[in-house]
């Protein structure tokens, strides 16, 4: 069963701007999917076309089995949405939004009370309930933006930015959460502008760019499509000019700092039976660049 | 069922609005009828004396009805439309348009507001006019009935005017520049008689001179107007503009792109 479902989504916007061009789209029930692209690629046109403030052109649309053009308000029970920008009263209690939202979706005020408590309770916003939302700080704001999106507990979460503006601390609080929630059966759509976002958390990837998805494979097979990968090596003991290696190229940075490139085919334990590598005291290694986004800029700009 | 606790939420968001910025909603119609009662009933009203076609009331008397309808036409008015485009200015409305609430629930649920507003506005001028005339009124349910109905259907224009705003100024622009000269000059302050003929076919054109004609009727007994031709001319743009505001919310005009 398919949690999301477009075929041939066109959308021509009325200054003639073309923001799809017939994208194709699935997304599998459980899955956490990355539709990833730069600014103006159509990635907010998508999701604006699913929950229905856009709409399309030409094209097929499914939310959860439910055809869209068929019964758009049956779909919409399923499908919870985190807009990019803040969308509640800044002038009322946080409370009051989250249970009024919940309303809008037919859930009994009862009900409603519960999960209210029991969302903000997980994303630590229990004790801020009463506060009006204009007196949050941001992070907190996008904290009730995601207890707002998943008080009618939809089968379908999509997150636009999600961690935009939010310090690491609460970006880790949050992946935490909703890999928490997609565990617990919830499918998950990130678009996100941190890369090692998505690559930590997404099984499934799409990239979406000029309208068109020029790439929809899971994580590690477009990952596997680094030809090369630079690591930098920290050691605690100093480097000698003449340091080399047998089967890699490496290139000093300074006295306890190297790079060295893995070339496709081979992996971190080909570097480690080095003979040199066994002289030295590594104390960190990291990726130069984060994978994912290397790829992504490698695929966009070859769609300019 | 949905559909239901959606409409009564949406509906109970309006109102908790209203007592919200009570300052803002309540207070002000409550201040100028006073000011009205005391320089254009009290002061100057003295010397106006009786209005033709409606002897043995004093002029504060006859003045009464309109200001009540005054207040309930720009308040039920103003409610929805800036209610209305405030939402969609904090991008609110949003989250209404992409919960399964039904058009329906969402023209109900926003003019449900301006009804209140109007029917509370109107309670508060009455309230007002008790320490300036004393007050009988004579058919009191017609009298809910009118304020009732006026609300509705200045309410779906403030909705319709909502649903077009682009920024703050479009949503005054209505109220300021037609609403508000078309009840002044609609039979509020004097009967259409003291007016010469072709003043008189002028201000017939005015649909609020029907309406307020009507309320009038309902409160005082007696009306310059036919109060069946109020009656039917509200109910028919009340059809009128709620299938246009309808309309509107369906095919997502100022709501999607």
């Amino acid at each position: 069963m398919k949690a999301l479902e477009i075929k041939n989504l066109k959308k021509t916007y009325k200054n003639n701007v073309v923001a799809l061009k017939g994208i194709d789209l699935s997304v599998n029930k459980g899955d956490f999917f990355a539709l990833l692209g730069p600014n103006g690629a159509g990635k907010s046109t998508t999701i604006g076309i699913i929950s229905s403030l856009v709409v399309k052109n030409e094209g097929s649309l499914k939310i959860c089995g439910i055809d869209v053009d068929q019964d758009f308000n049956s779909a919409k029970l399923k499908l919870g949405v985190v807009n990019q920008e803040f969308n509640f009263s800044q002038f009322e209690k946080v409370f009051d939004i989250i249970v009024t939202q919940a309303g809008f979706y037919g859930v009994p005020y009862k009900v409603a009370k519960e999960r209210a408590e029991k969302y903000l309770k997980k994303l630590g916003l229990w004790d801020k309930k009463d506060e009006i939302a204009r007196m949050l700080s941001g992070g907190q704001k996008r904290r009730v933006m995601i207890v707002k999106a998943l008080i009618h507990e939809p089968e379908l979460l999509i997150l636009d930015e999600p961690t935009a503006g939010v310090d690491i601390e609460l970006r880790r609080i949050l992946w935490e959460f909703l890999e928490d929630i997609n565990k617990n059966g919830t499918t998950i759509i990130l678009t996100t502008h941190y890369l090692e976002e998505a690559e930590s958390l997404c099984k499934n990837i799409a990239i979406i760019d000029n309208g068109e998805i020029i790439e929809n494979t899971s994580m590690n097979k477009l990952l596997s499509k680094l030809e090369d990968q630079f690591y930098v090596i920290e050691t605690s003991n100093n480097i000698d000019q003449s340091f080399k290696l047998e089967n890699f190229y490496c290139k000093l940075e300074d006295k306890n700092k190297f790079t060295v490139k893995i070339p496709n085919g081979k992996t971190l334990n080909d570097l480690f039976v080095e003979d040199e590598i066994s002289k030295i005291k590594i104390t960190n290694i990291k990726n130069q660049t984060n994978r994912l986004e290397e790829l992504f800029v490698r695929l966009t700009s070859k769609n300019d | 069922m949905i559909k239901l606790i959606g409409l009564l939420t949406l509906s109970n968001y309006q109102i908790r609005r209203i007592f919200r910025i009570w300052i803002q909603t309540i207070v002000p119609p409550a201040i100028t009828t006073a000011l009205y009662f005391l320089i254009f009933g009290q002061l100057i009203g003295r010397r106006i004396g009786e209005m033709p076609g409606y002897e043995g009331l004093s002029y504060i008397e006859f003045m009464v009805p309109g200001l009540i309808m005054l207040s309930v036409i720009t308040n039920a008015y103003g409610n929805v439309a800036s209610g209305f485009y405030g939402a969609k200015f904090q991008k609110a409305l949003e989250e209404i348009i992409i919960s399964p609430m039904p058009s329906w629930a969402v023209l109900l649920g926003f003019i449900s507001g301006g009804i209140v507003r109007g029917f509370i506005v109107g309670v508060v001028v009455i309230f007002v006019s008790i320490f300036f005339v004393d007050i009988t009124v004579d058919n009191i349910l017609l009298t809910i009935f009118s304020v009732f109905l006026t609300s509705l259907l200045f309410s779906v224009l403030g909705l319709i005017n909502g649903i077009f705003a682009k920024n703050f100024d479009d949503i005054s622009i209505v109220p300021t520049f037609i609403l508000t000269p078309l009840i002044y000059l609609g039979g509020i302050f004097y009967s259409i008689e003291i007016l010469s003929s072709e003043w008189q076919f002028i201000s017939k054109l005015n649909p609020i001179l029907y309406i307020v004609n009507f309320f009038r009727f309902a409160m005082l007994g007696s009306s310059e107007i036919d109060p069946m031709q109020g009656f039917v001319l509200i109910l028919f743009f009340t059809f009128l503009f709620s299938v246009i505001a309808y309309t509107l919310l369906v095919r997502g005009v100022g709501t999607k792109e």
